[in-house]
């Protein structure tokens, strides 16, 4: 498997988000502001390229009836790792993330690689492949953070600290966002038309190589 | 009177206003994977609503005789999800000998369980809001009925809306997402509820 089919599969063919529908609760829970986005998405990548690579490393030892159990132990370390220096480098994002952080050990896209992609592949391959599928994650949910940042708030950027004190840049005047777009509704609501957009989209590529194919 | 009170807003908040599925997002794989009928809607919903009670229980318990005295409270995490998953084992043999019907009822729901977020966000939510014991384990039960109900209801639009006609694009999840969407409006309108003041 090369590096290019595997980055055009984390990225829109095998997107987890919108393609392998794998964890949806962190993906509509906290897209609200593009900072929290990309922490999230960037704390995932993380956990996932290092419990791909160790569970890679251990699948010829590890006994096929106890794996799940075993996976579970590898990335419950991982996150407590990632989730102790966010609290201690990052404390506004680890506060805005809240429960939803050491919600990534029960995240399906970590275990769901682990069992499909890590535990037969070499370690190279499940570290690209880790790095690729987390790309695909967070692209997901910054295309999320920005539409219902945008619609919700009628903002952009938000949350960074050194812009407007986190505030973010307003685009649209205050009196004017509907702000059901950030709340729960939204988040169904946003993810359903980005899998429909992506359903589309992949669709479109299909008609037209087949029809590359049948001109050729 | 107190803890009568404070009980029932738990559950009435646990159960309506801020339901797990649908305000707080805790739950959604198997919201969305077995919601195609409404009795295996029903199954899971009854499964979720057990462990989740037992699993308040014991990590609560857990959390309290052993991480906090030994000062382990950074392990949190990592015990939490070892005692859900060896818990969902041990109620998975428990009920195959003591009550073979609601196992075979329950069926392939059971395993999935240890992978819902929402047991594993119960158990954190008991100590992050520092509910004591029978706080816990009813916020646990009444968490899961929340997710019963949610579940149940969707399932029963999902079988409506399965033949319905609408654009290519969104046929399957998308429109199983939106519905999903206007029932957490839906849902919405309870948040006006104030509970005992």
């Amino acid at each position: 498997m090369n590096v290019k089919t595997q980055f055009k599969e984390g990225l829109l063919t095998k997107n987890p988000v919108t393609v392998q529908l794998l964890g949806m609760c962190s993906t509509m829970a906290i897209t609200t502001m593009l900072f929290n986005g990309i922490g999230m998405g960037i704390s995932v990548l993380i956990i996932l390229t290092c419990s791909n690579i160790v569970i890679s490393l251990l699948r010829k030892i590890i006994p096929p009836k106890i794996r799940i159990a075993c996976y579970i132990v590898v990335i419950a370390g991982f996150v407590t790792m990632v989730d102790l220096l966010l609290q201690a480098y990052l404390p506004s994002l680890s506060e805005s993330l809240g429960v939803f952080i050491p919600l990534i050990v029960v995240n399906c896209i970590i275990l769901g690689r682990a069992e499909a992609f890590a535990s037969k592949n070499s370690v190279g391959a499940s570290l690209l492949d880790g790095i690729f599928q987390g790309i695909g994650y967070t692209v997901a949910l910054i295309i999320m953070c920005v539409v219902r940042e945008l619609l919700g708030s009628g903002t952009i950027l938000g949350g960074f600290s050194f812009i407007n004190n986190g505030g973010g840049i307003r685009v649209i005047p205050e009196v004017y966002p509907a702000l059901l777009v950030v709340l729960p509704v939204g988040g169904f609501l946003t993810l359903g038309c980005l899998i429909a957009a992506s359903q589309w989209l992949m669709d479109r590529i299909e008609t037209k190589e087949r029809e590359k194919e049948e001109a050729a | 009177m107190n803890l009568f009170t404070s009980l029932m807003s738990i559950s009435l908040g646990a159960i309506l206003v801020n339901n797990f599925i649908l305000a707080q997002f805790l739950g959604i794989c198997p919201f969305m994977g077995v919601s195609q009928k409404t009795g295996t809607a029903m199954g899971m919903g009854l499964a979720v609503t057990f462990v989740m009670g037992i699993a308040s229980a014991v990590t609560w318990a857990v959390n309290t005789y052993i991480l906090i005295p030994l000062d382990l409270g950074y392990m949190q995490t990592v015990a939490f999800i070892l005692v859900i998953a060896a818990l969902v084992q041990f109620v998975e043999m428990f009920l195959q000998k003591a009550v073979p019907t609601l196992y075979q009822a329950l069926g392939i729901y059971l395993p999935l369980i240890t992978t819902n977020c929402a047991v594993l966000g119960v158990a954190l939510l008991n100590i992050q809001k520092s509910y004591n014991f029978i706080e816990s384990v009813v916020y646990g039960i009444t968490g899961g009925i929340g997710f019963l109900v949610a579940i149940v209801l969707f399932a029963s639009i999902r079988e409506h809306t399965e033949d319905a006609d609408c654009p290519k694009s969104f046929r399957g999840f998308p429109i199983a997402l939106i519905s999903a969407g206007l029932l957490a409006l839906a849902f919405m309108g309870f948040s006006g509820m104030k509970i005992f003041g």
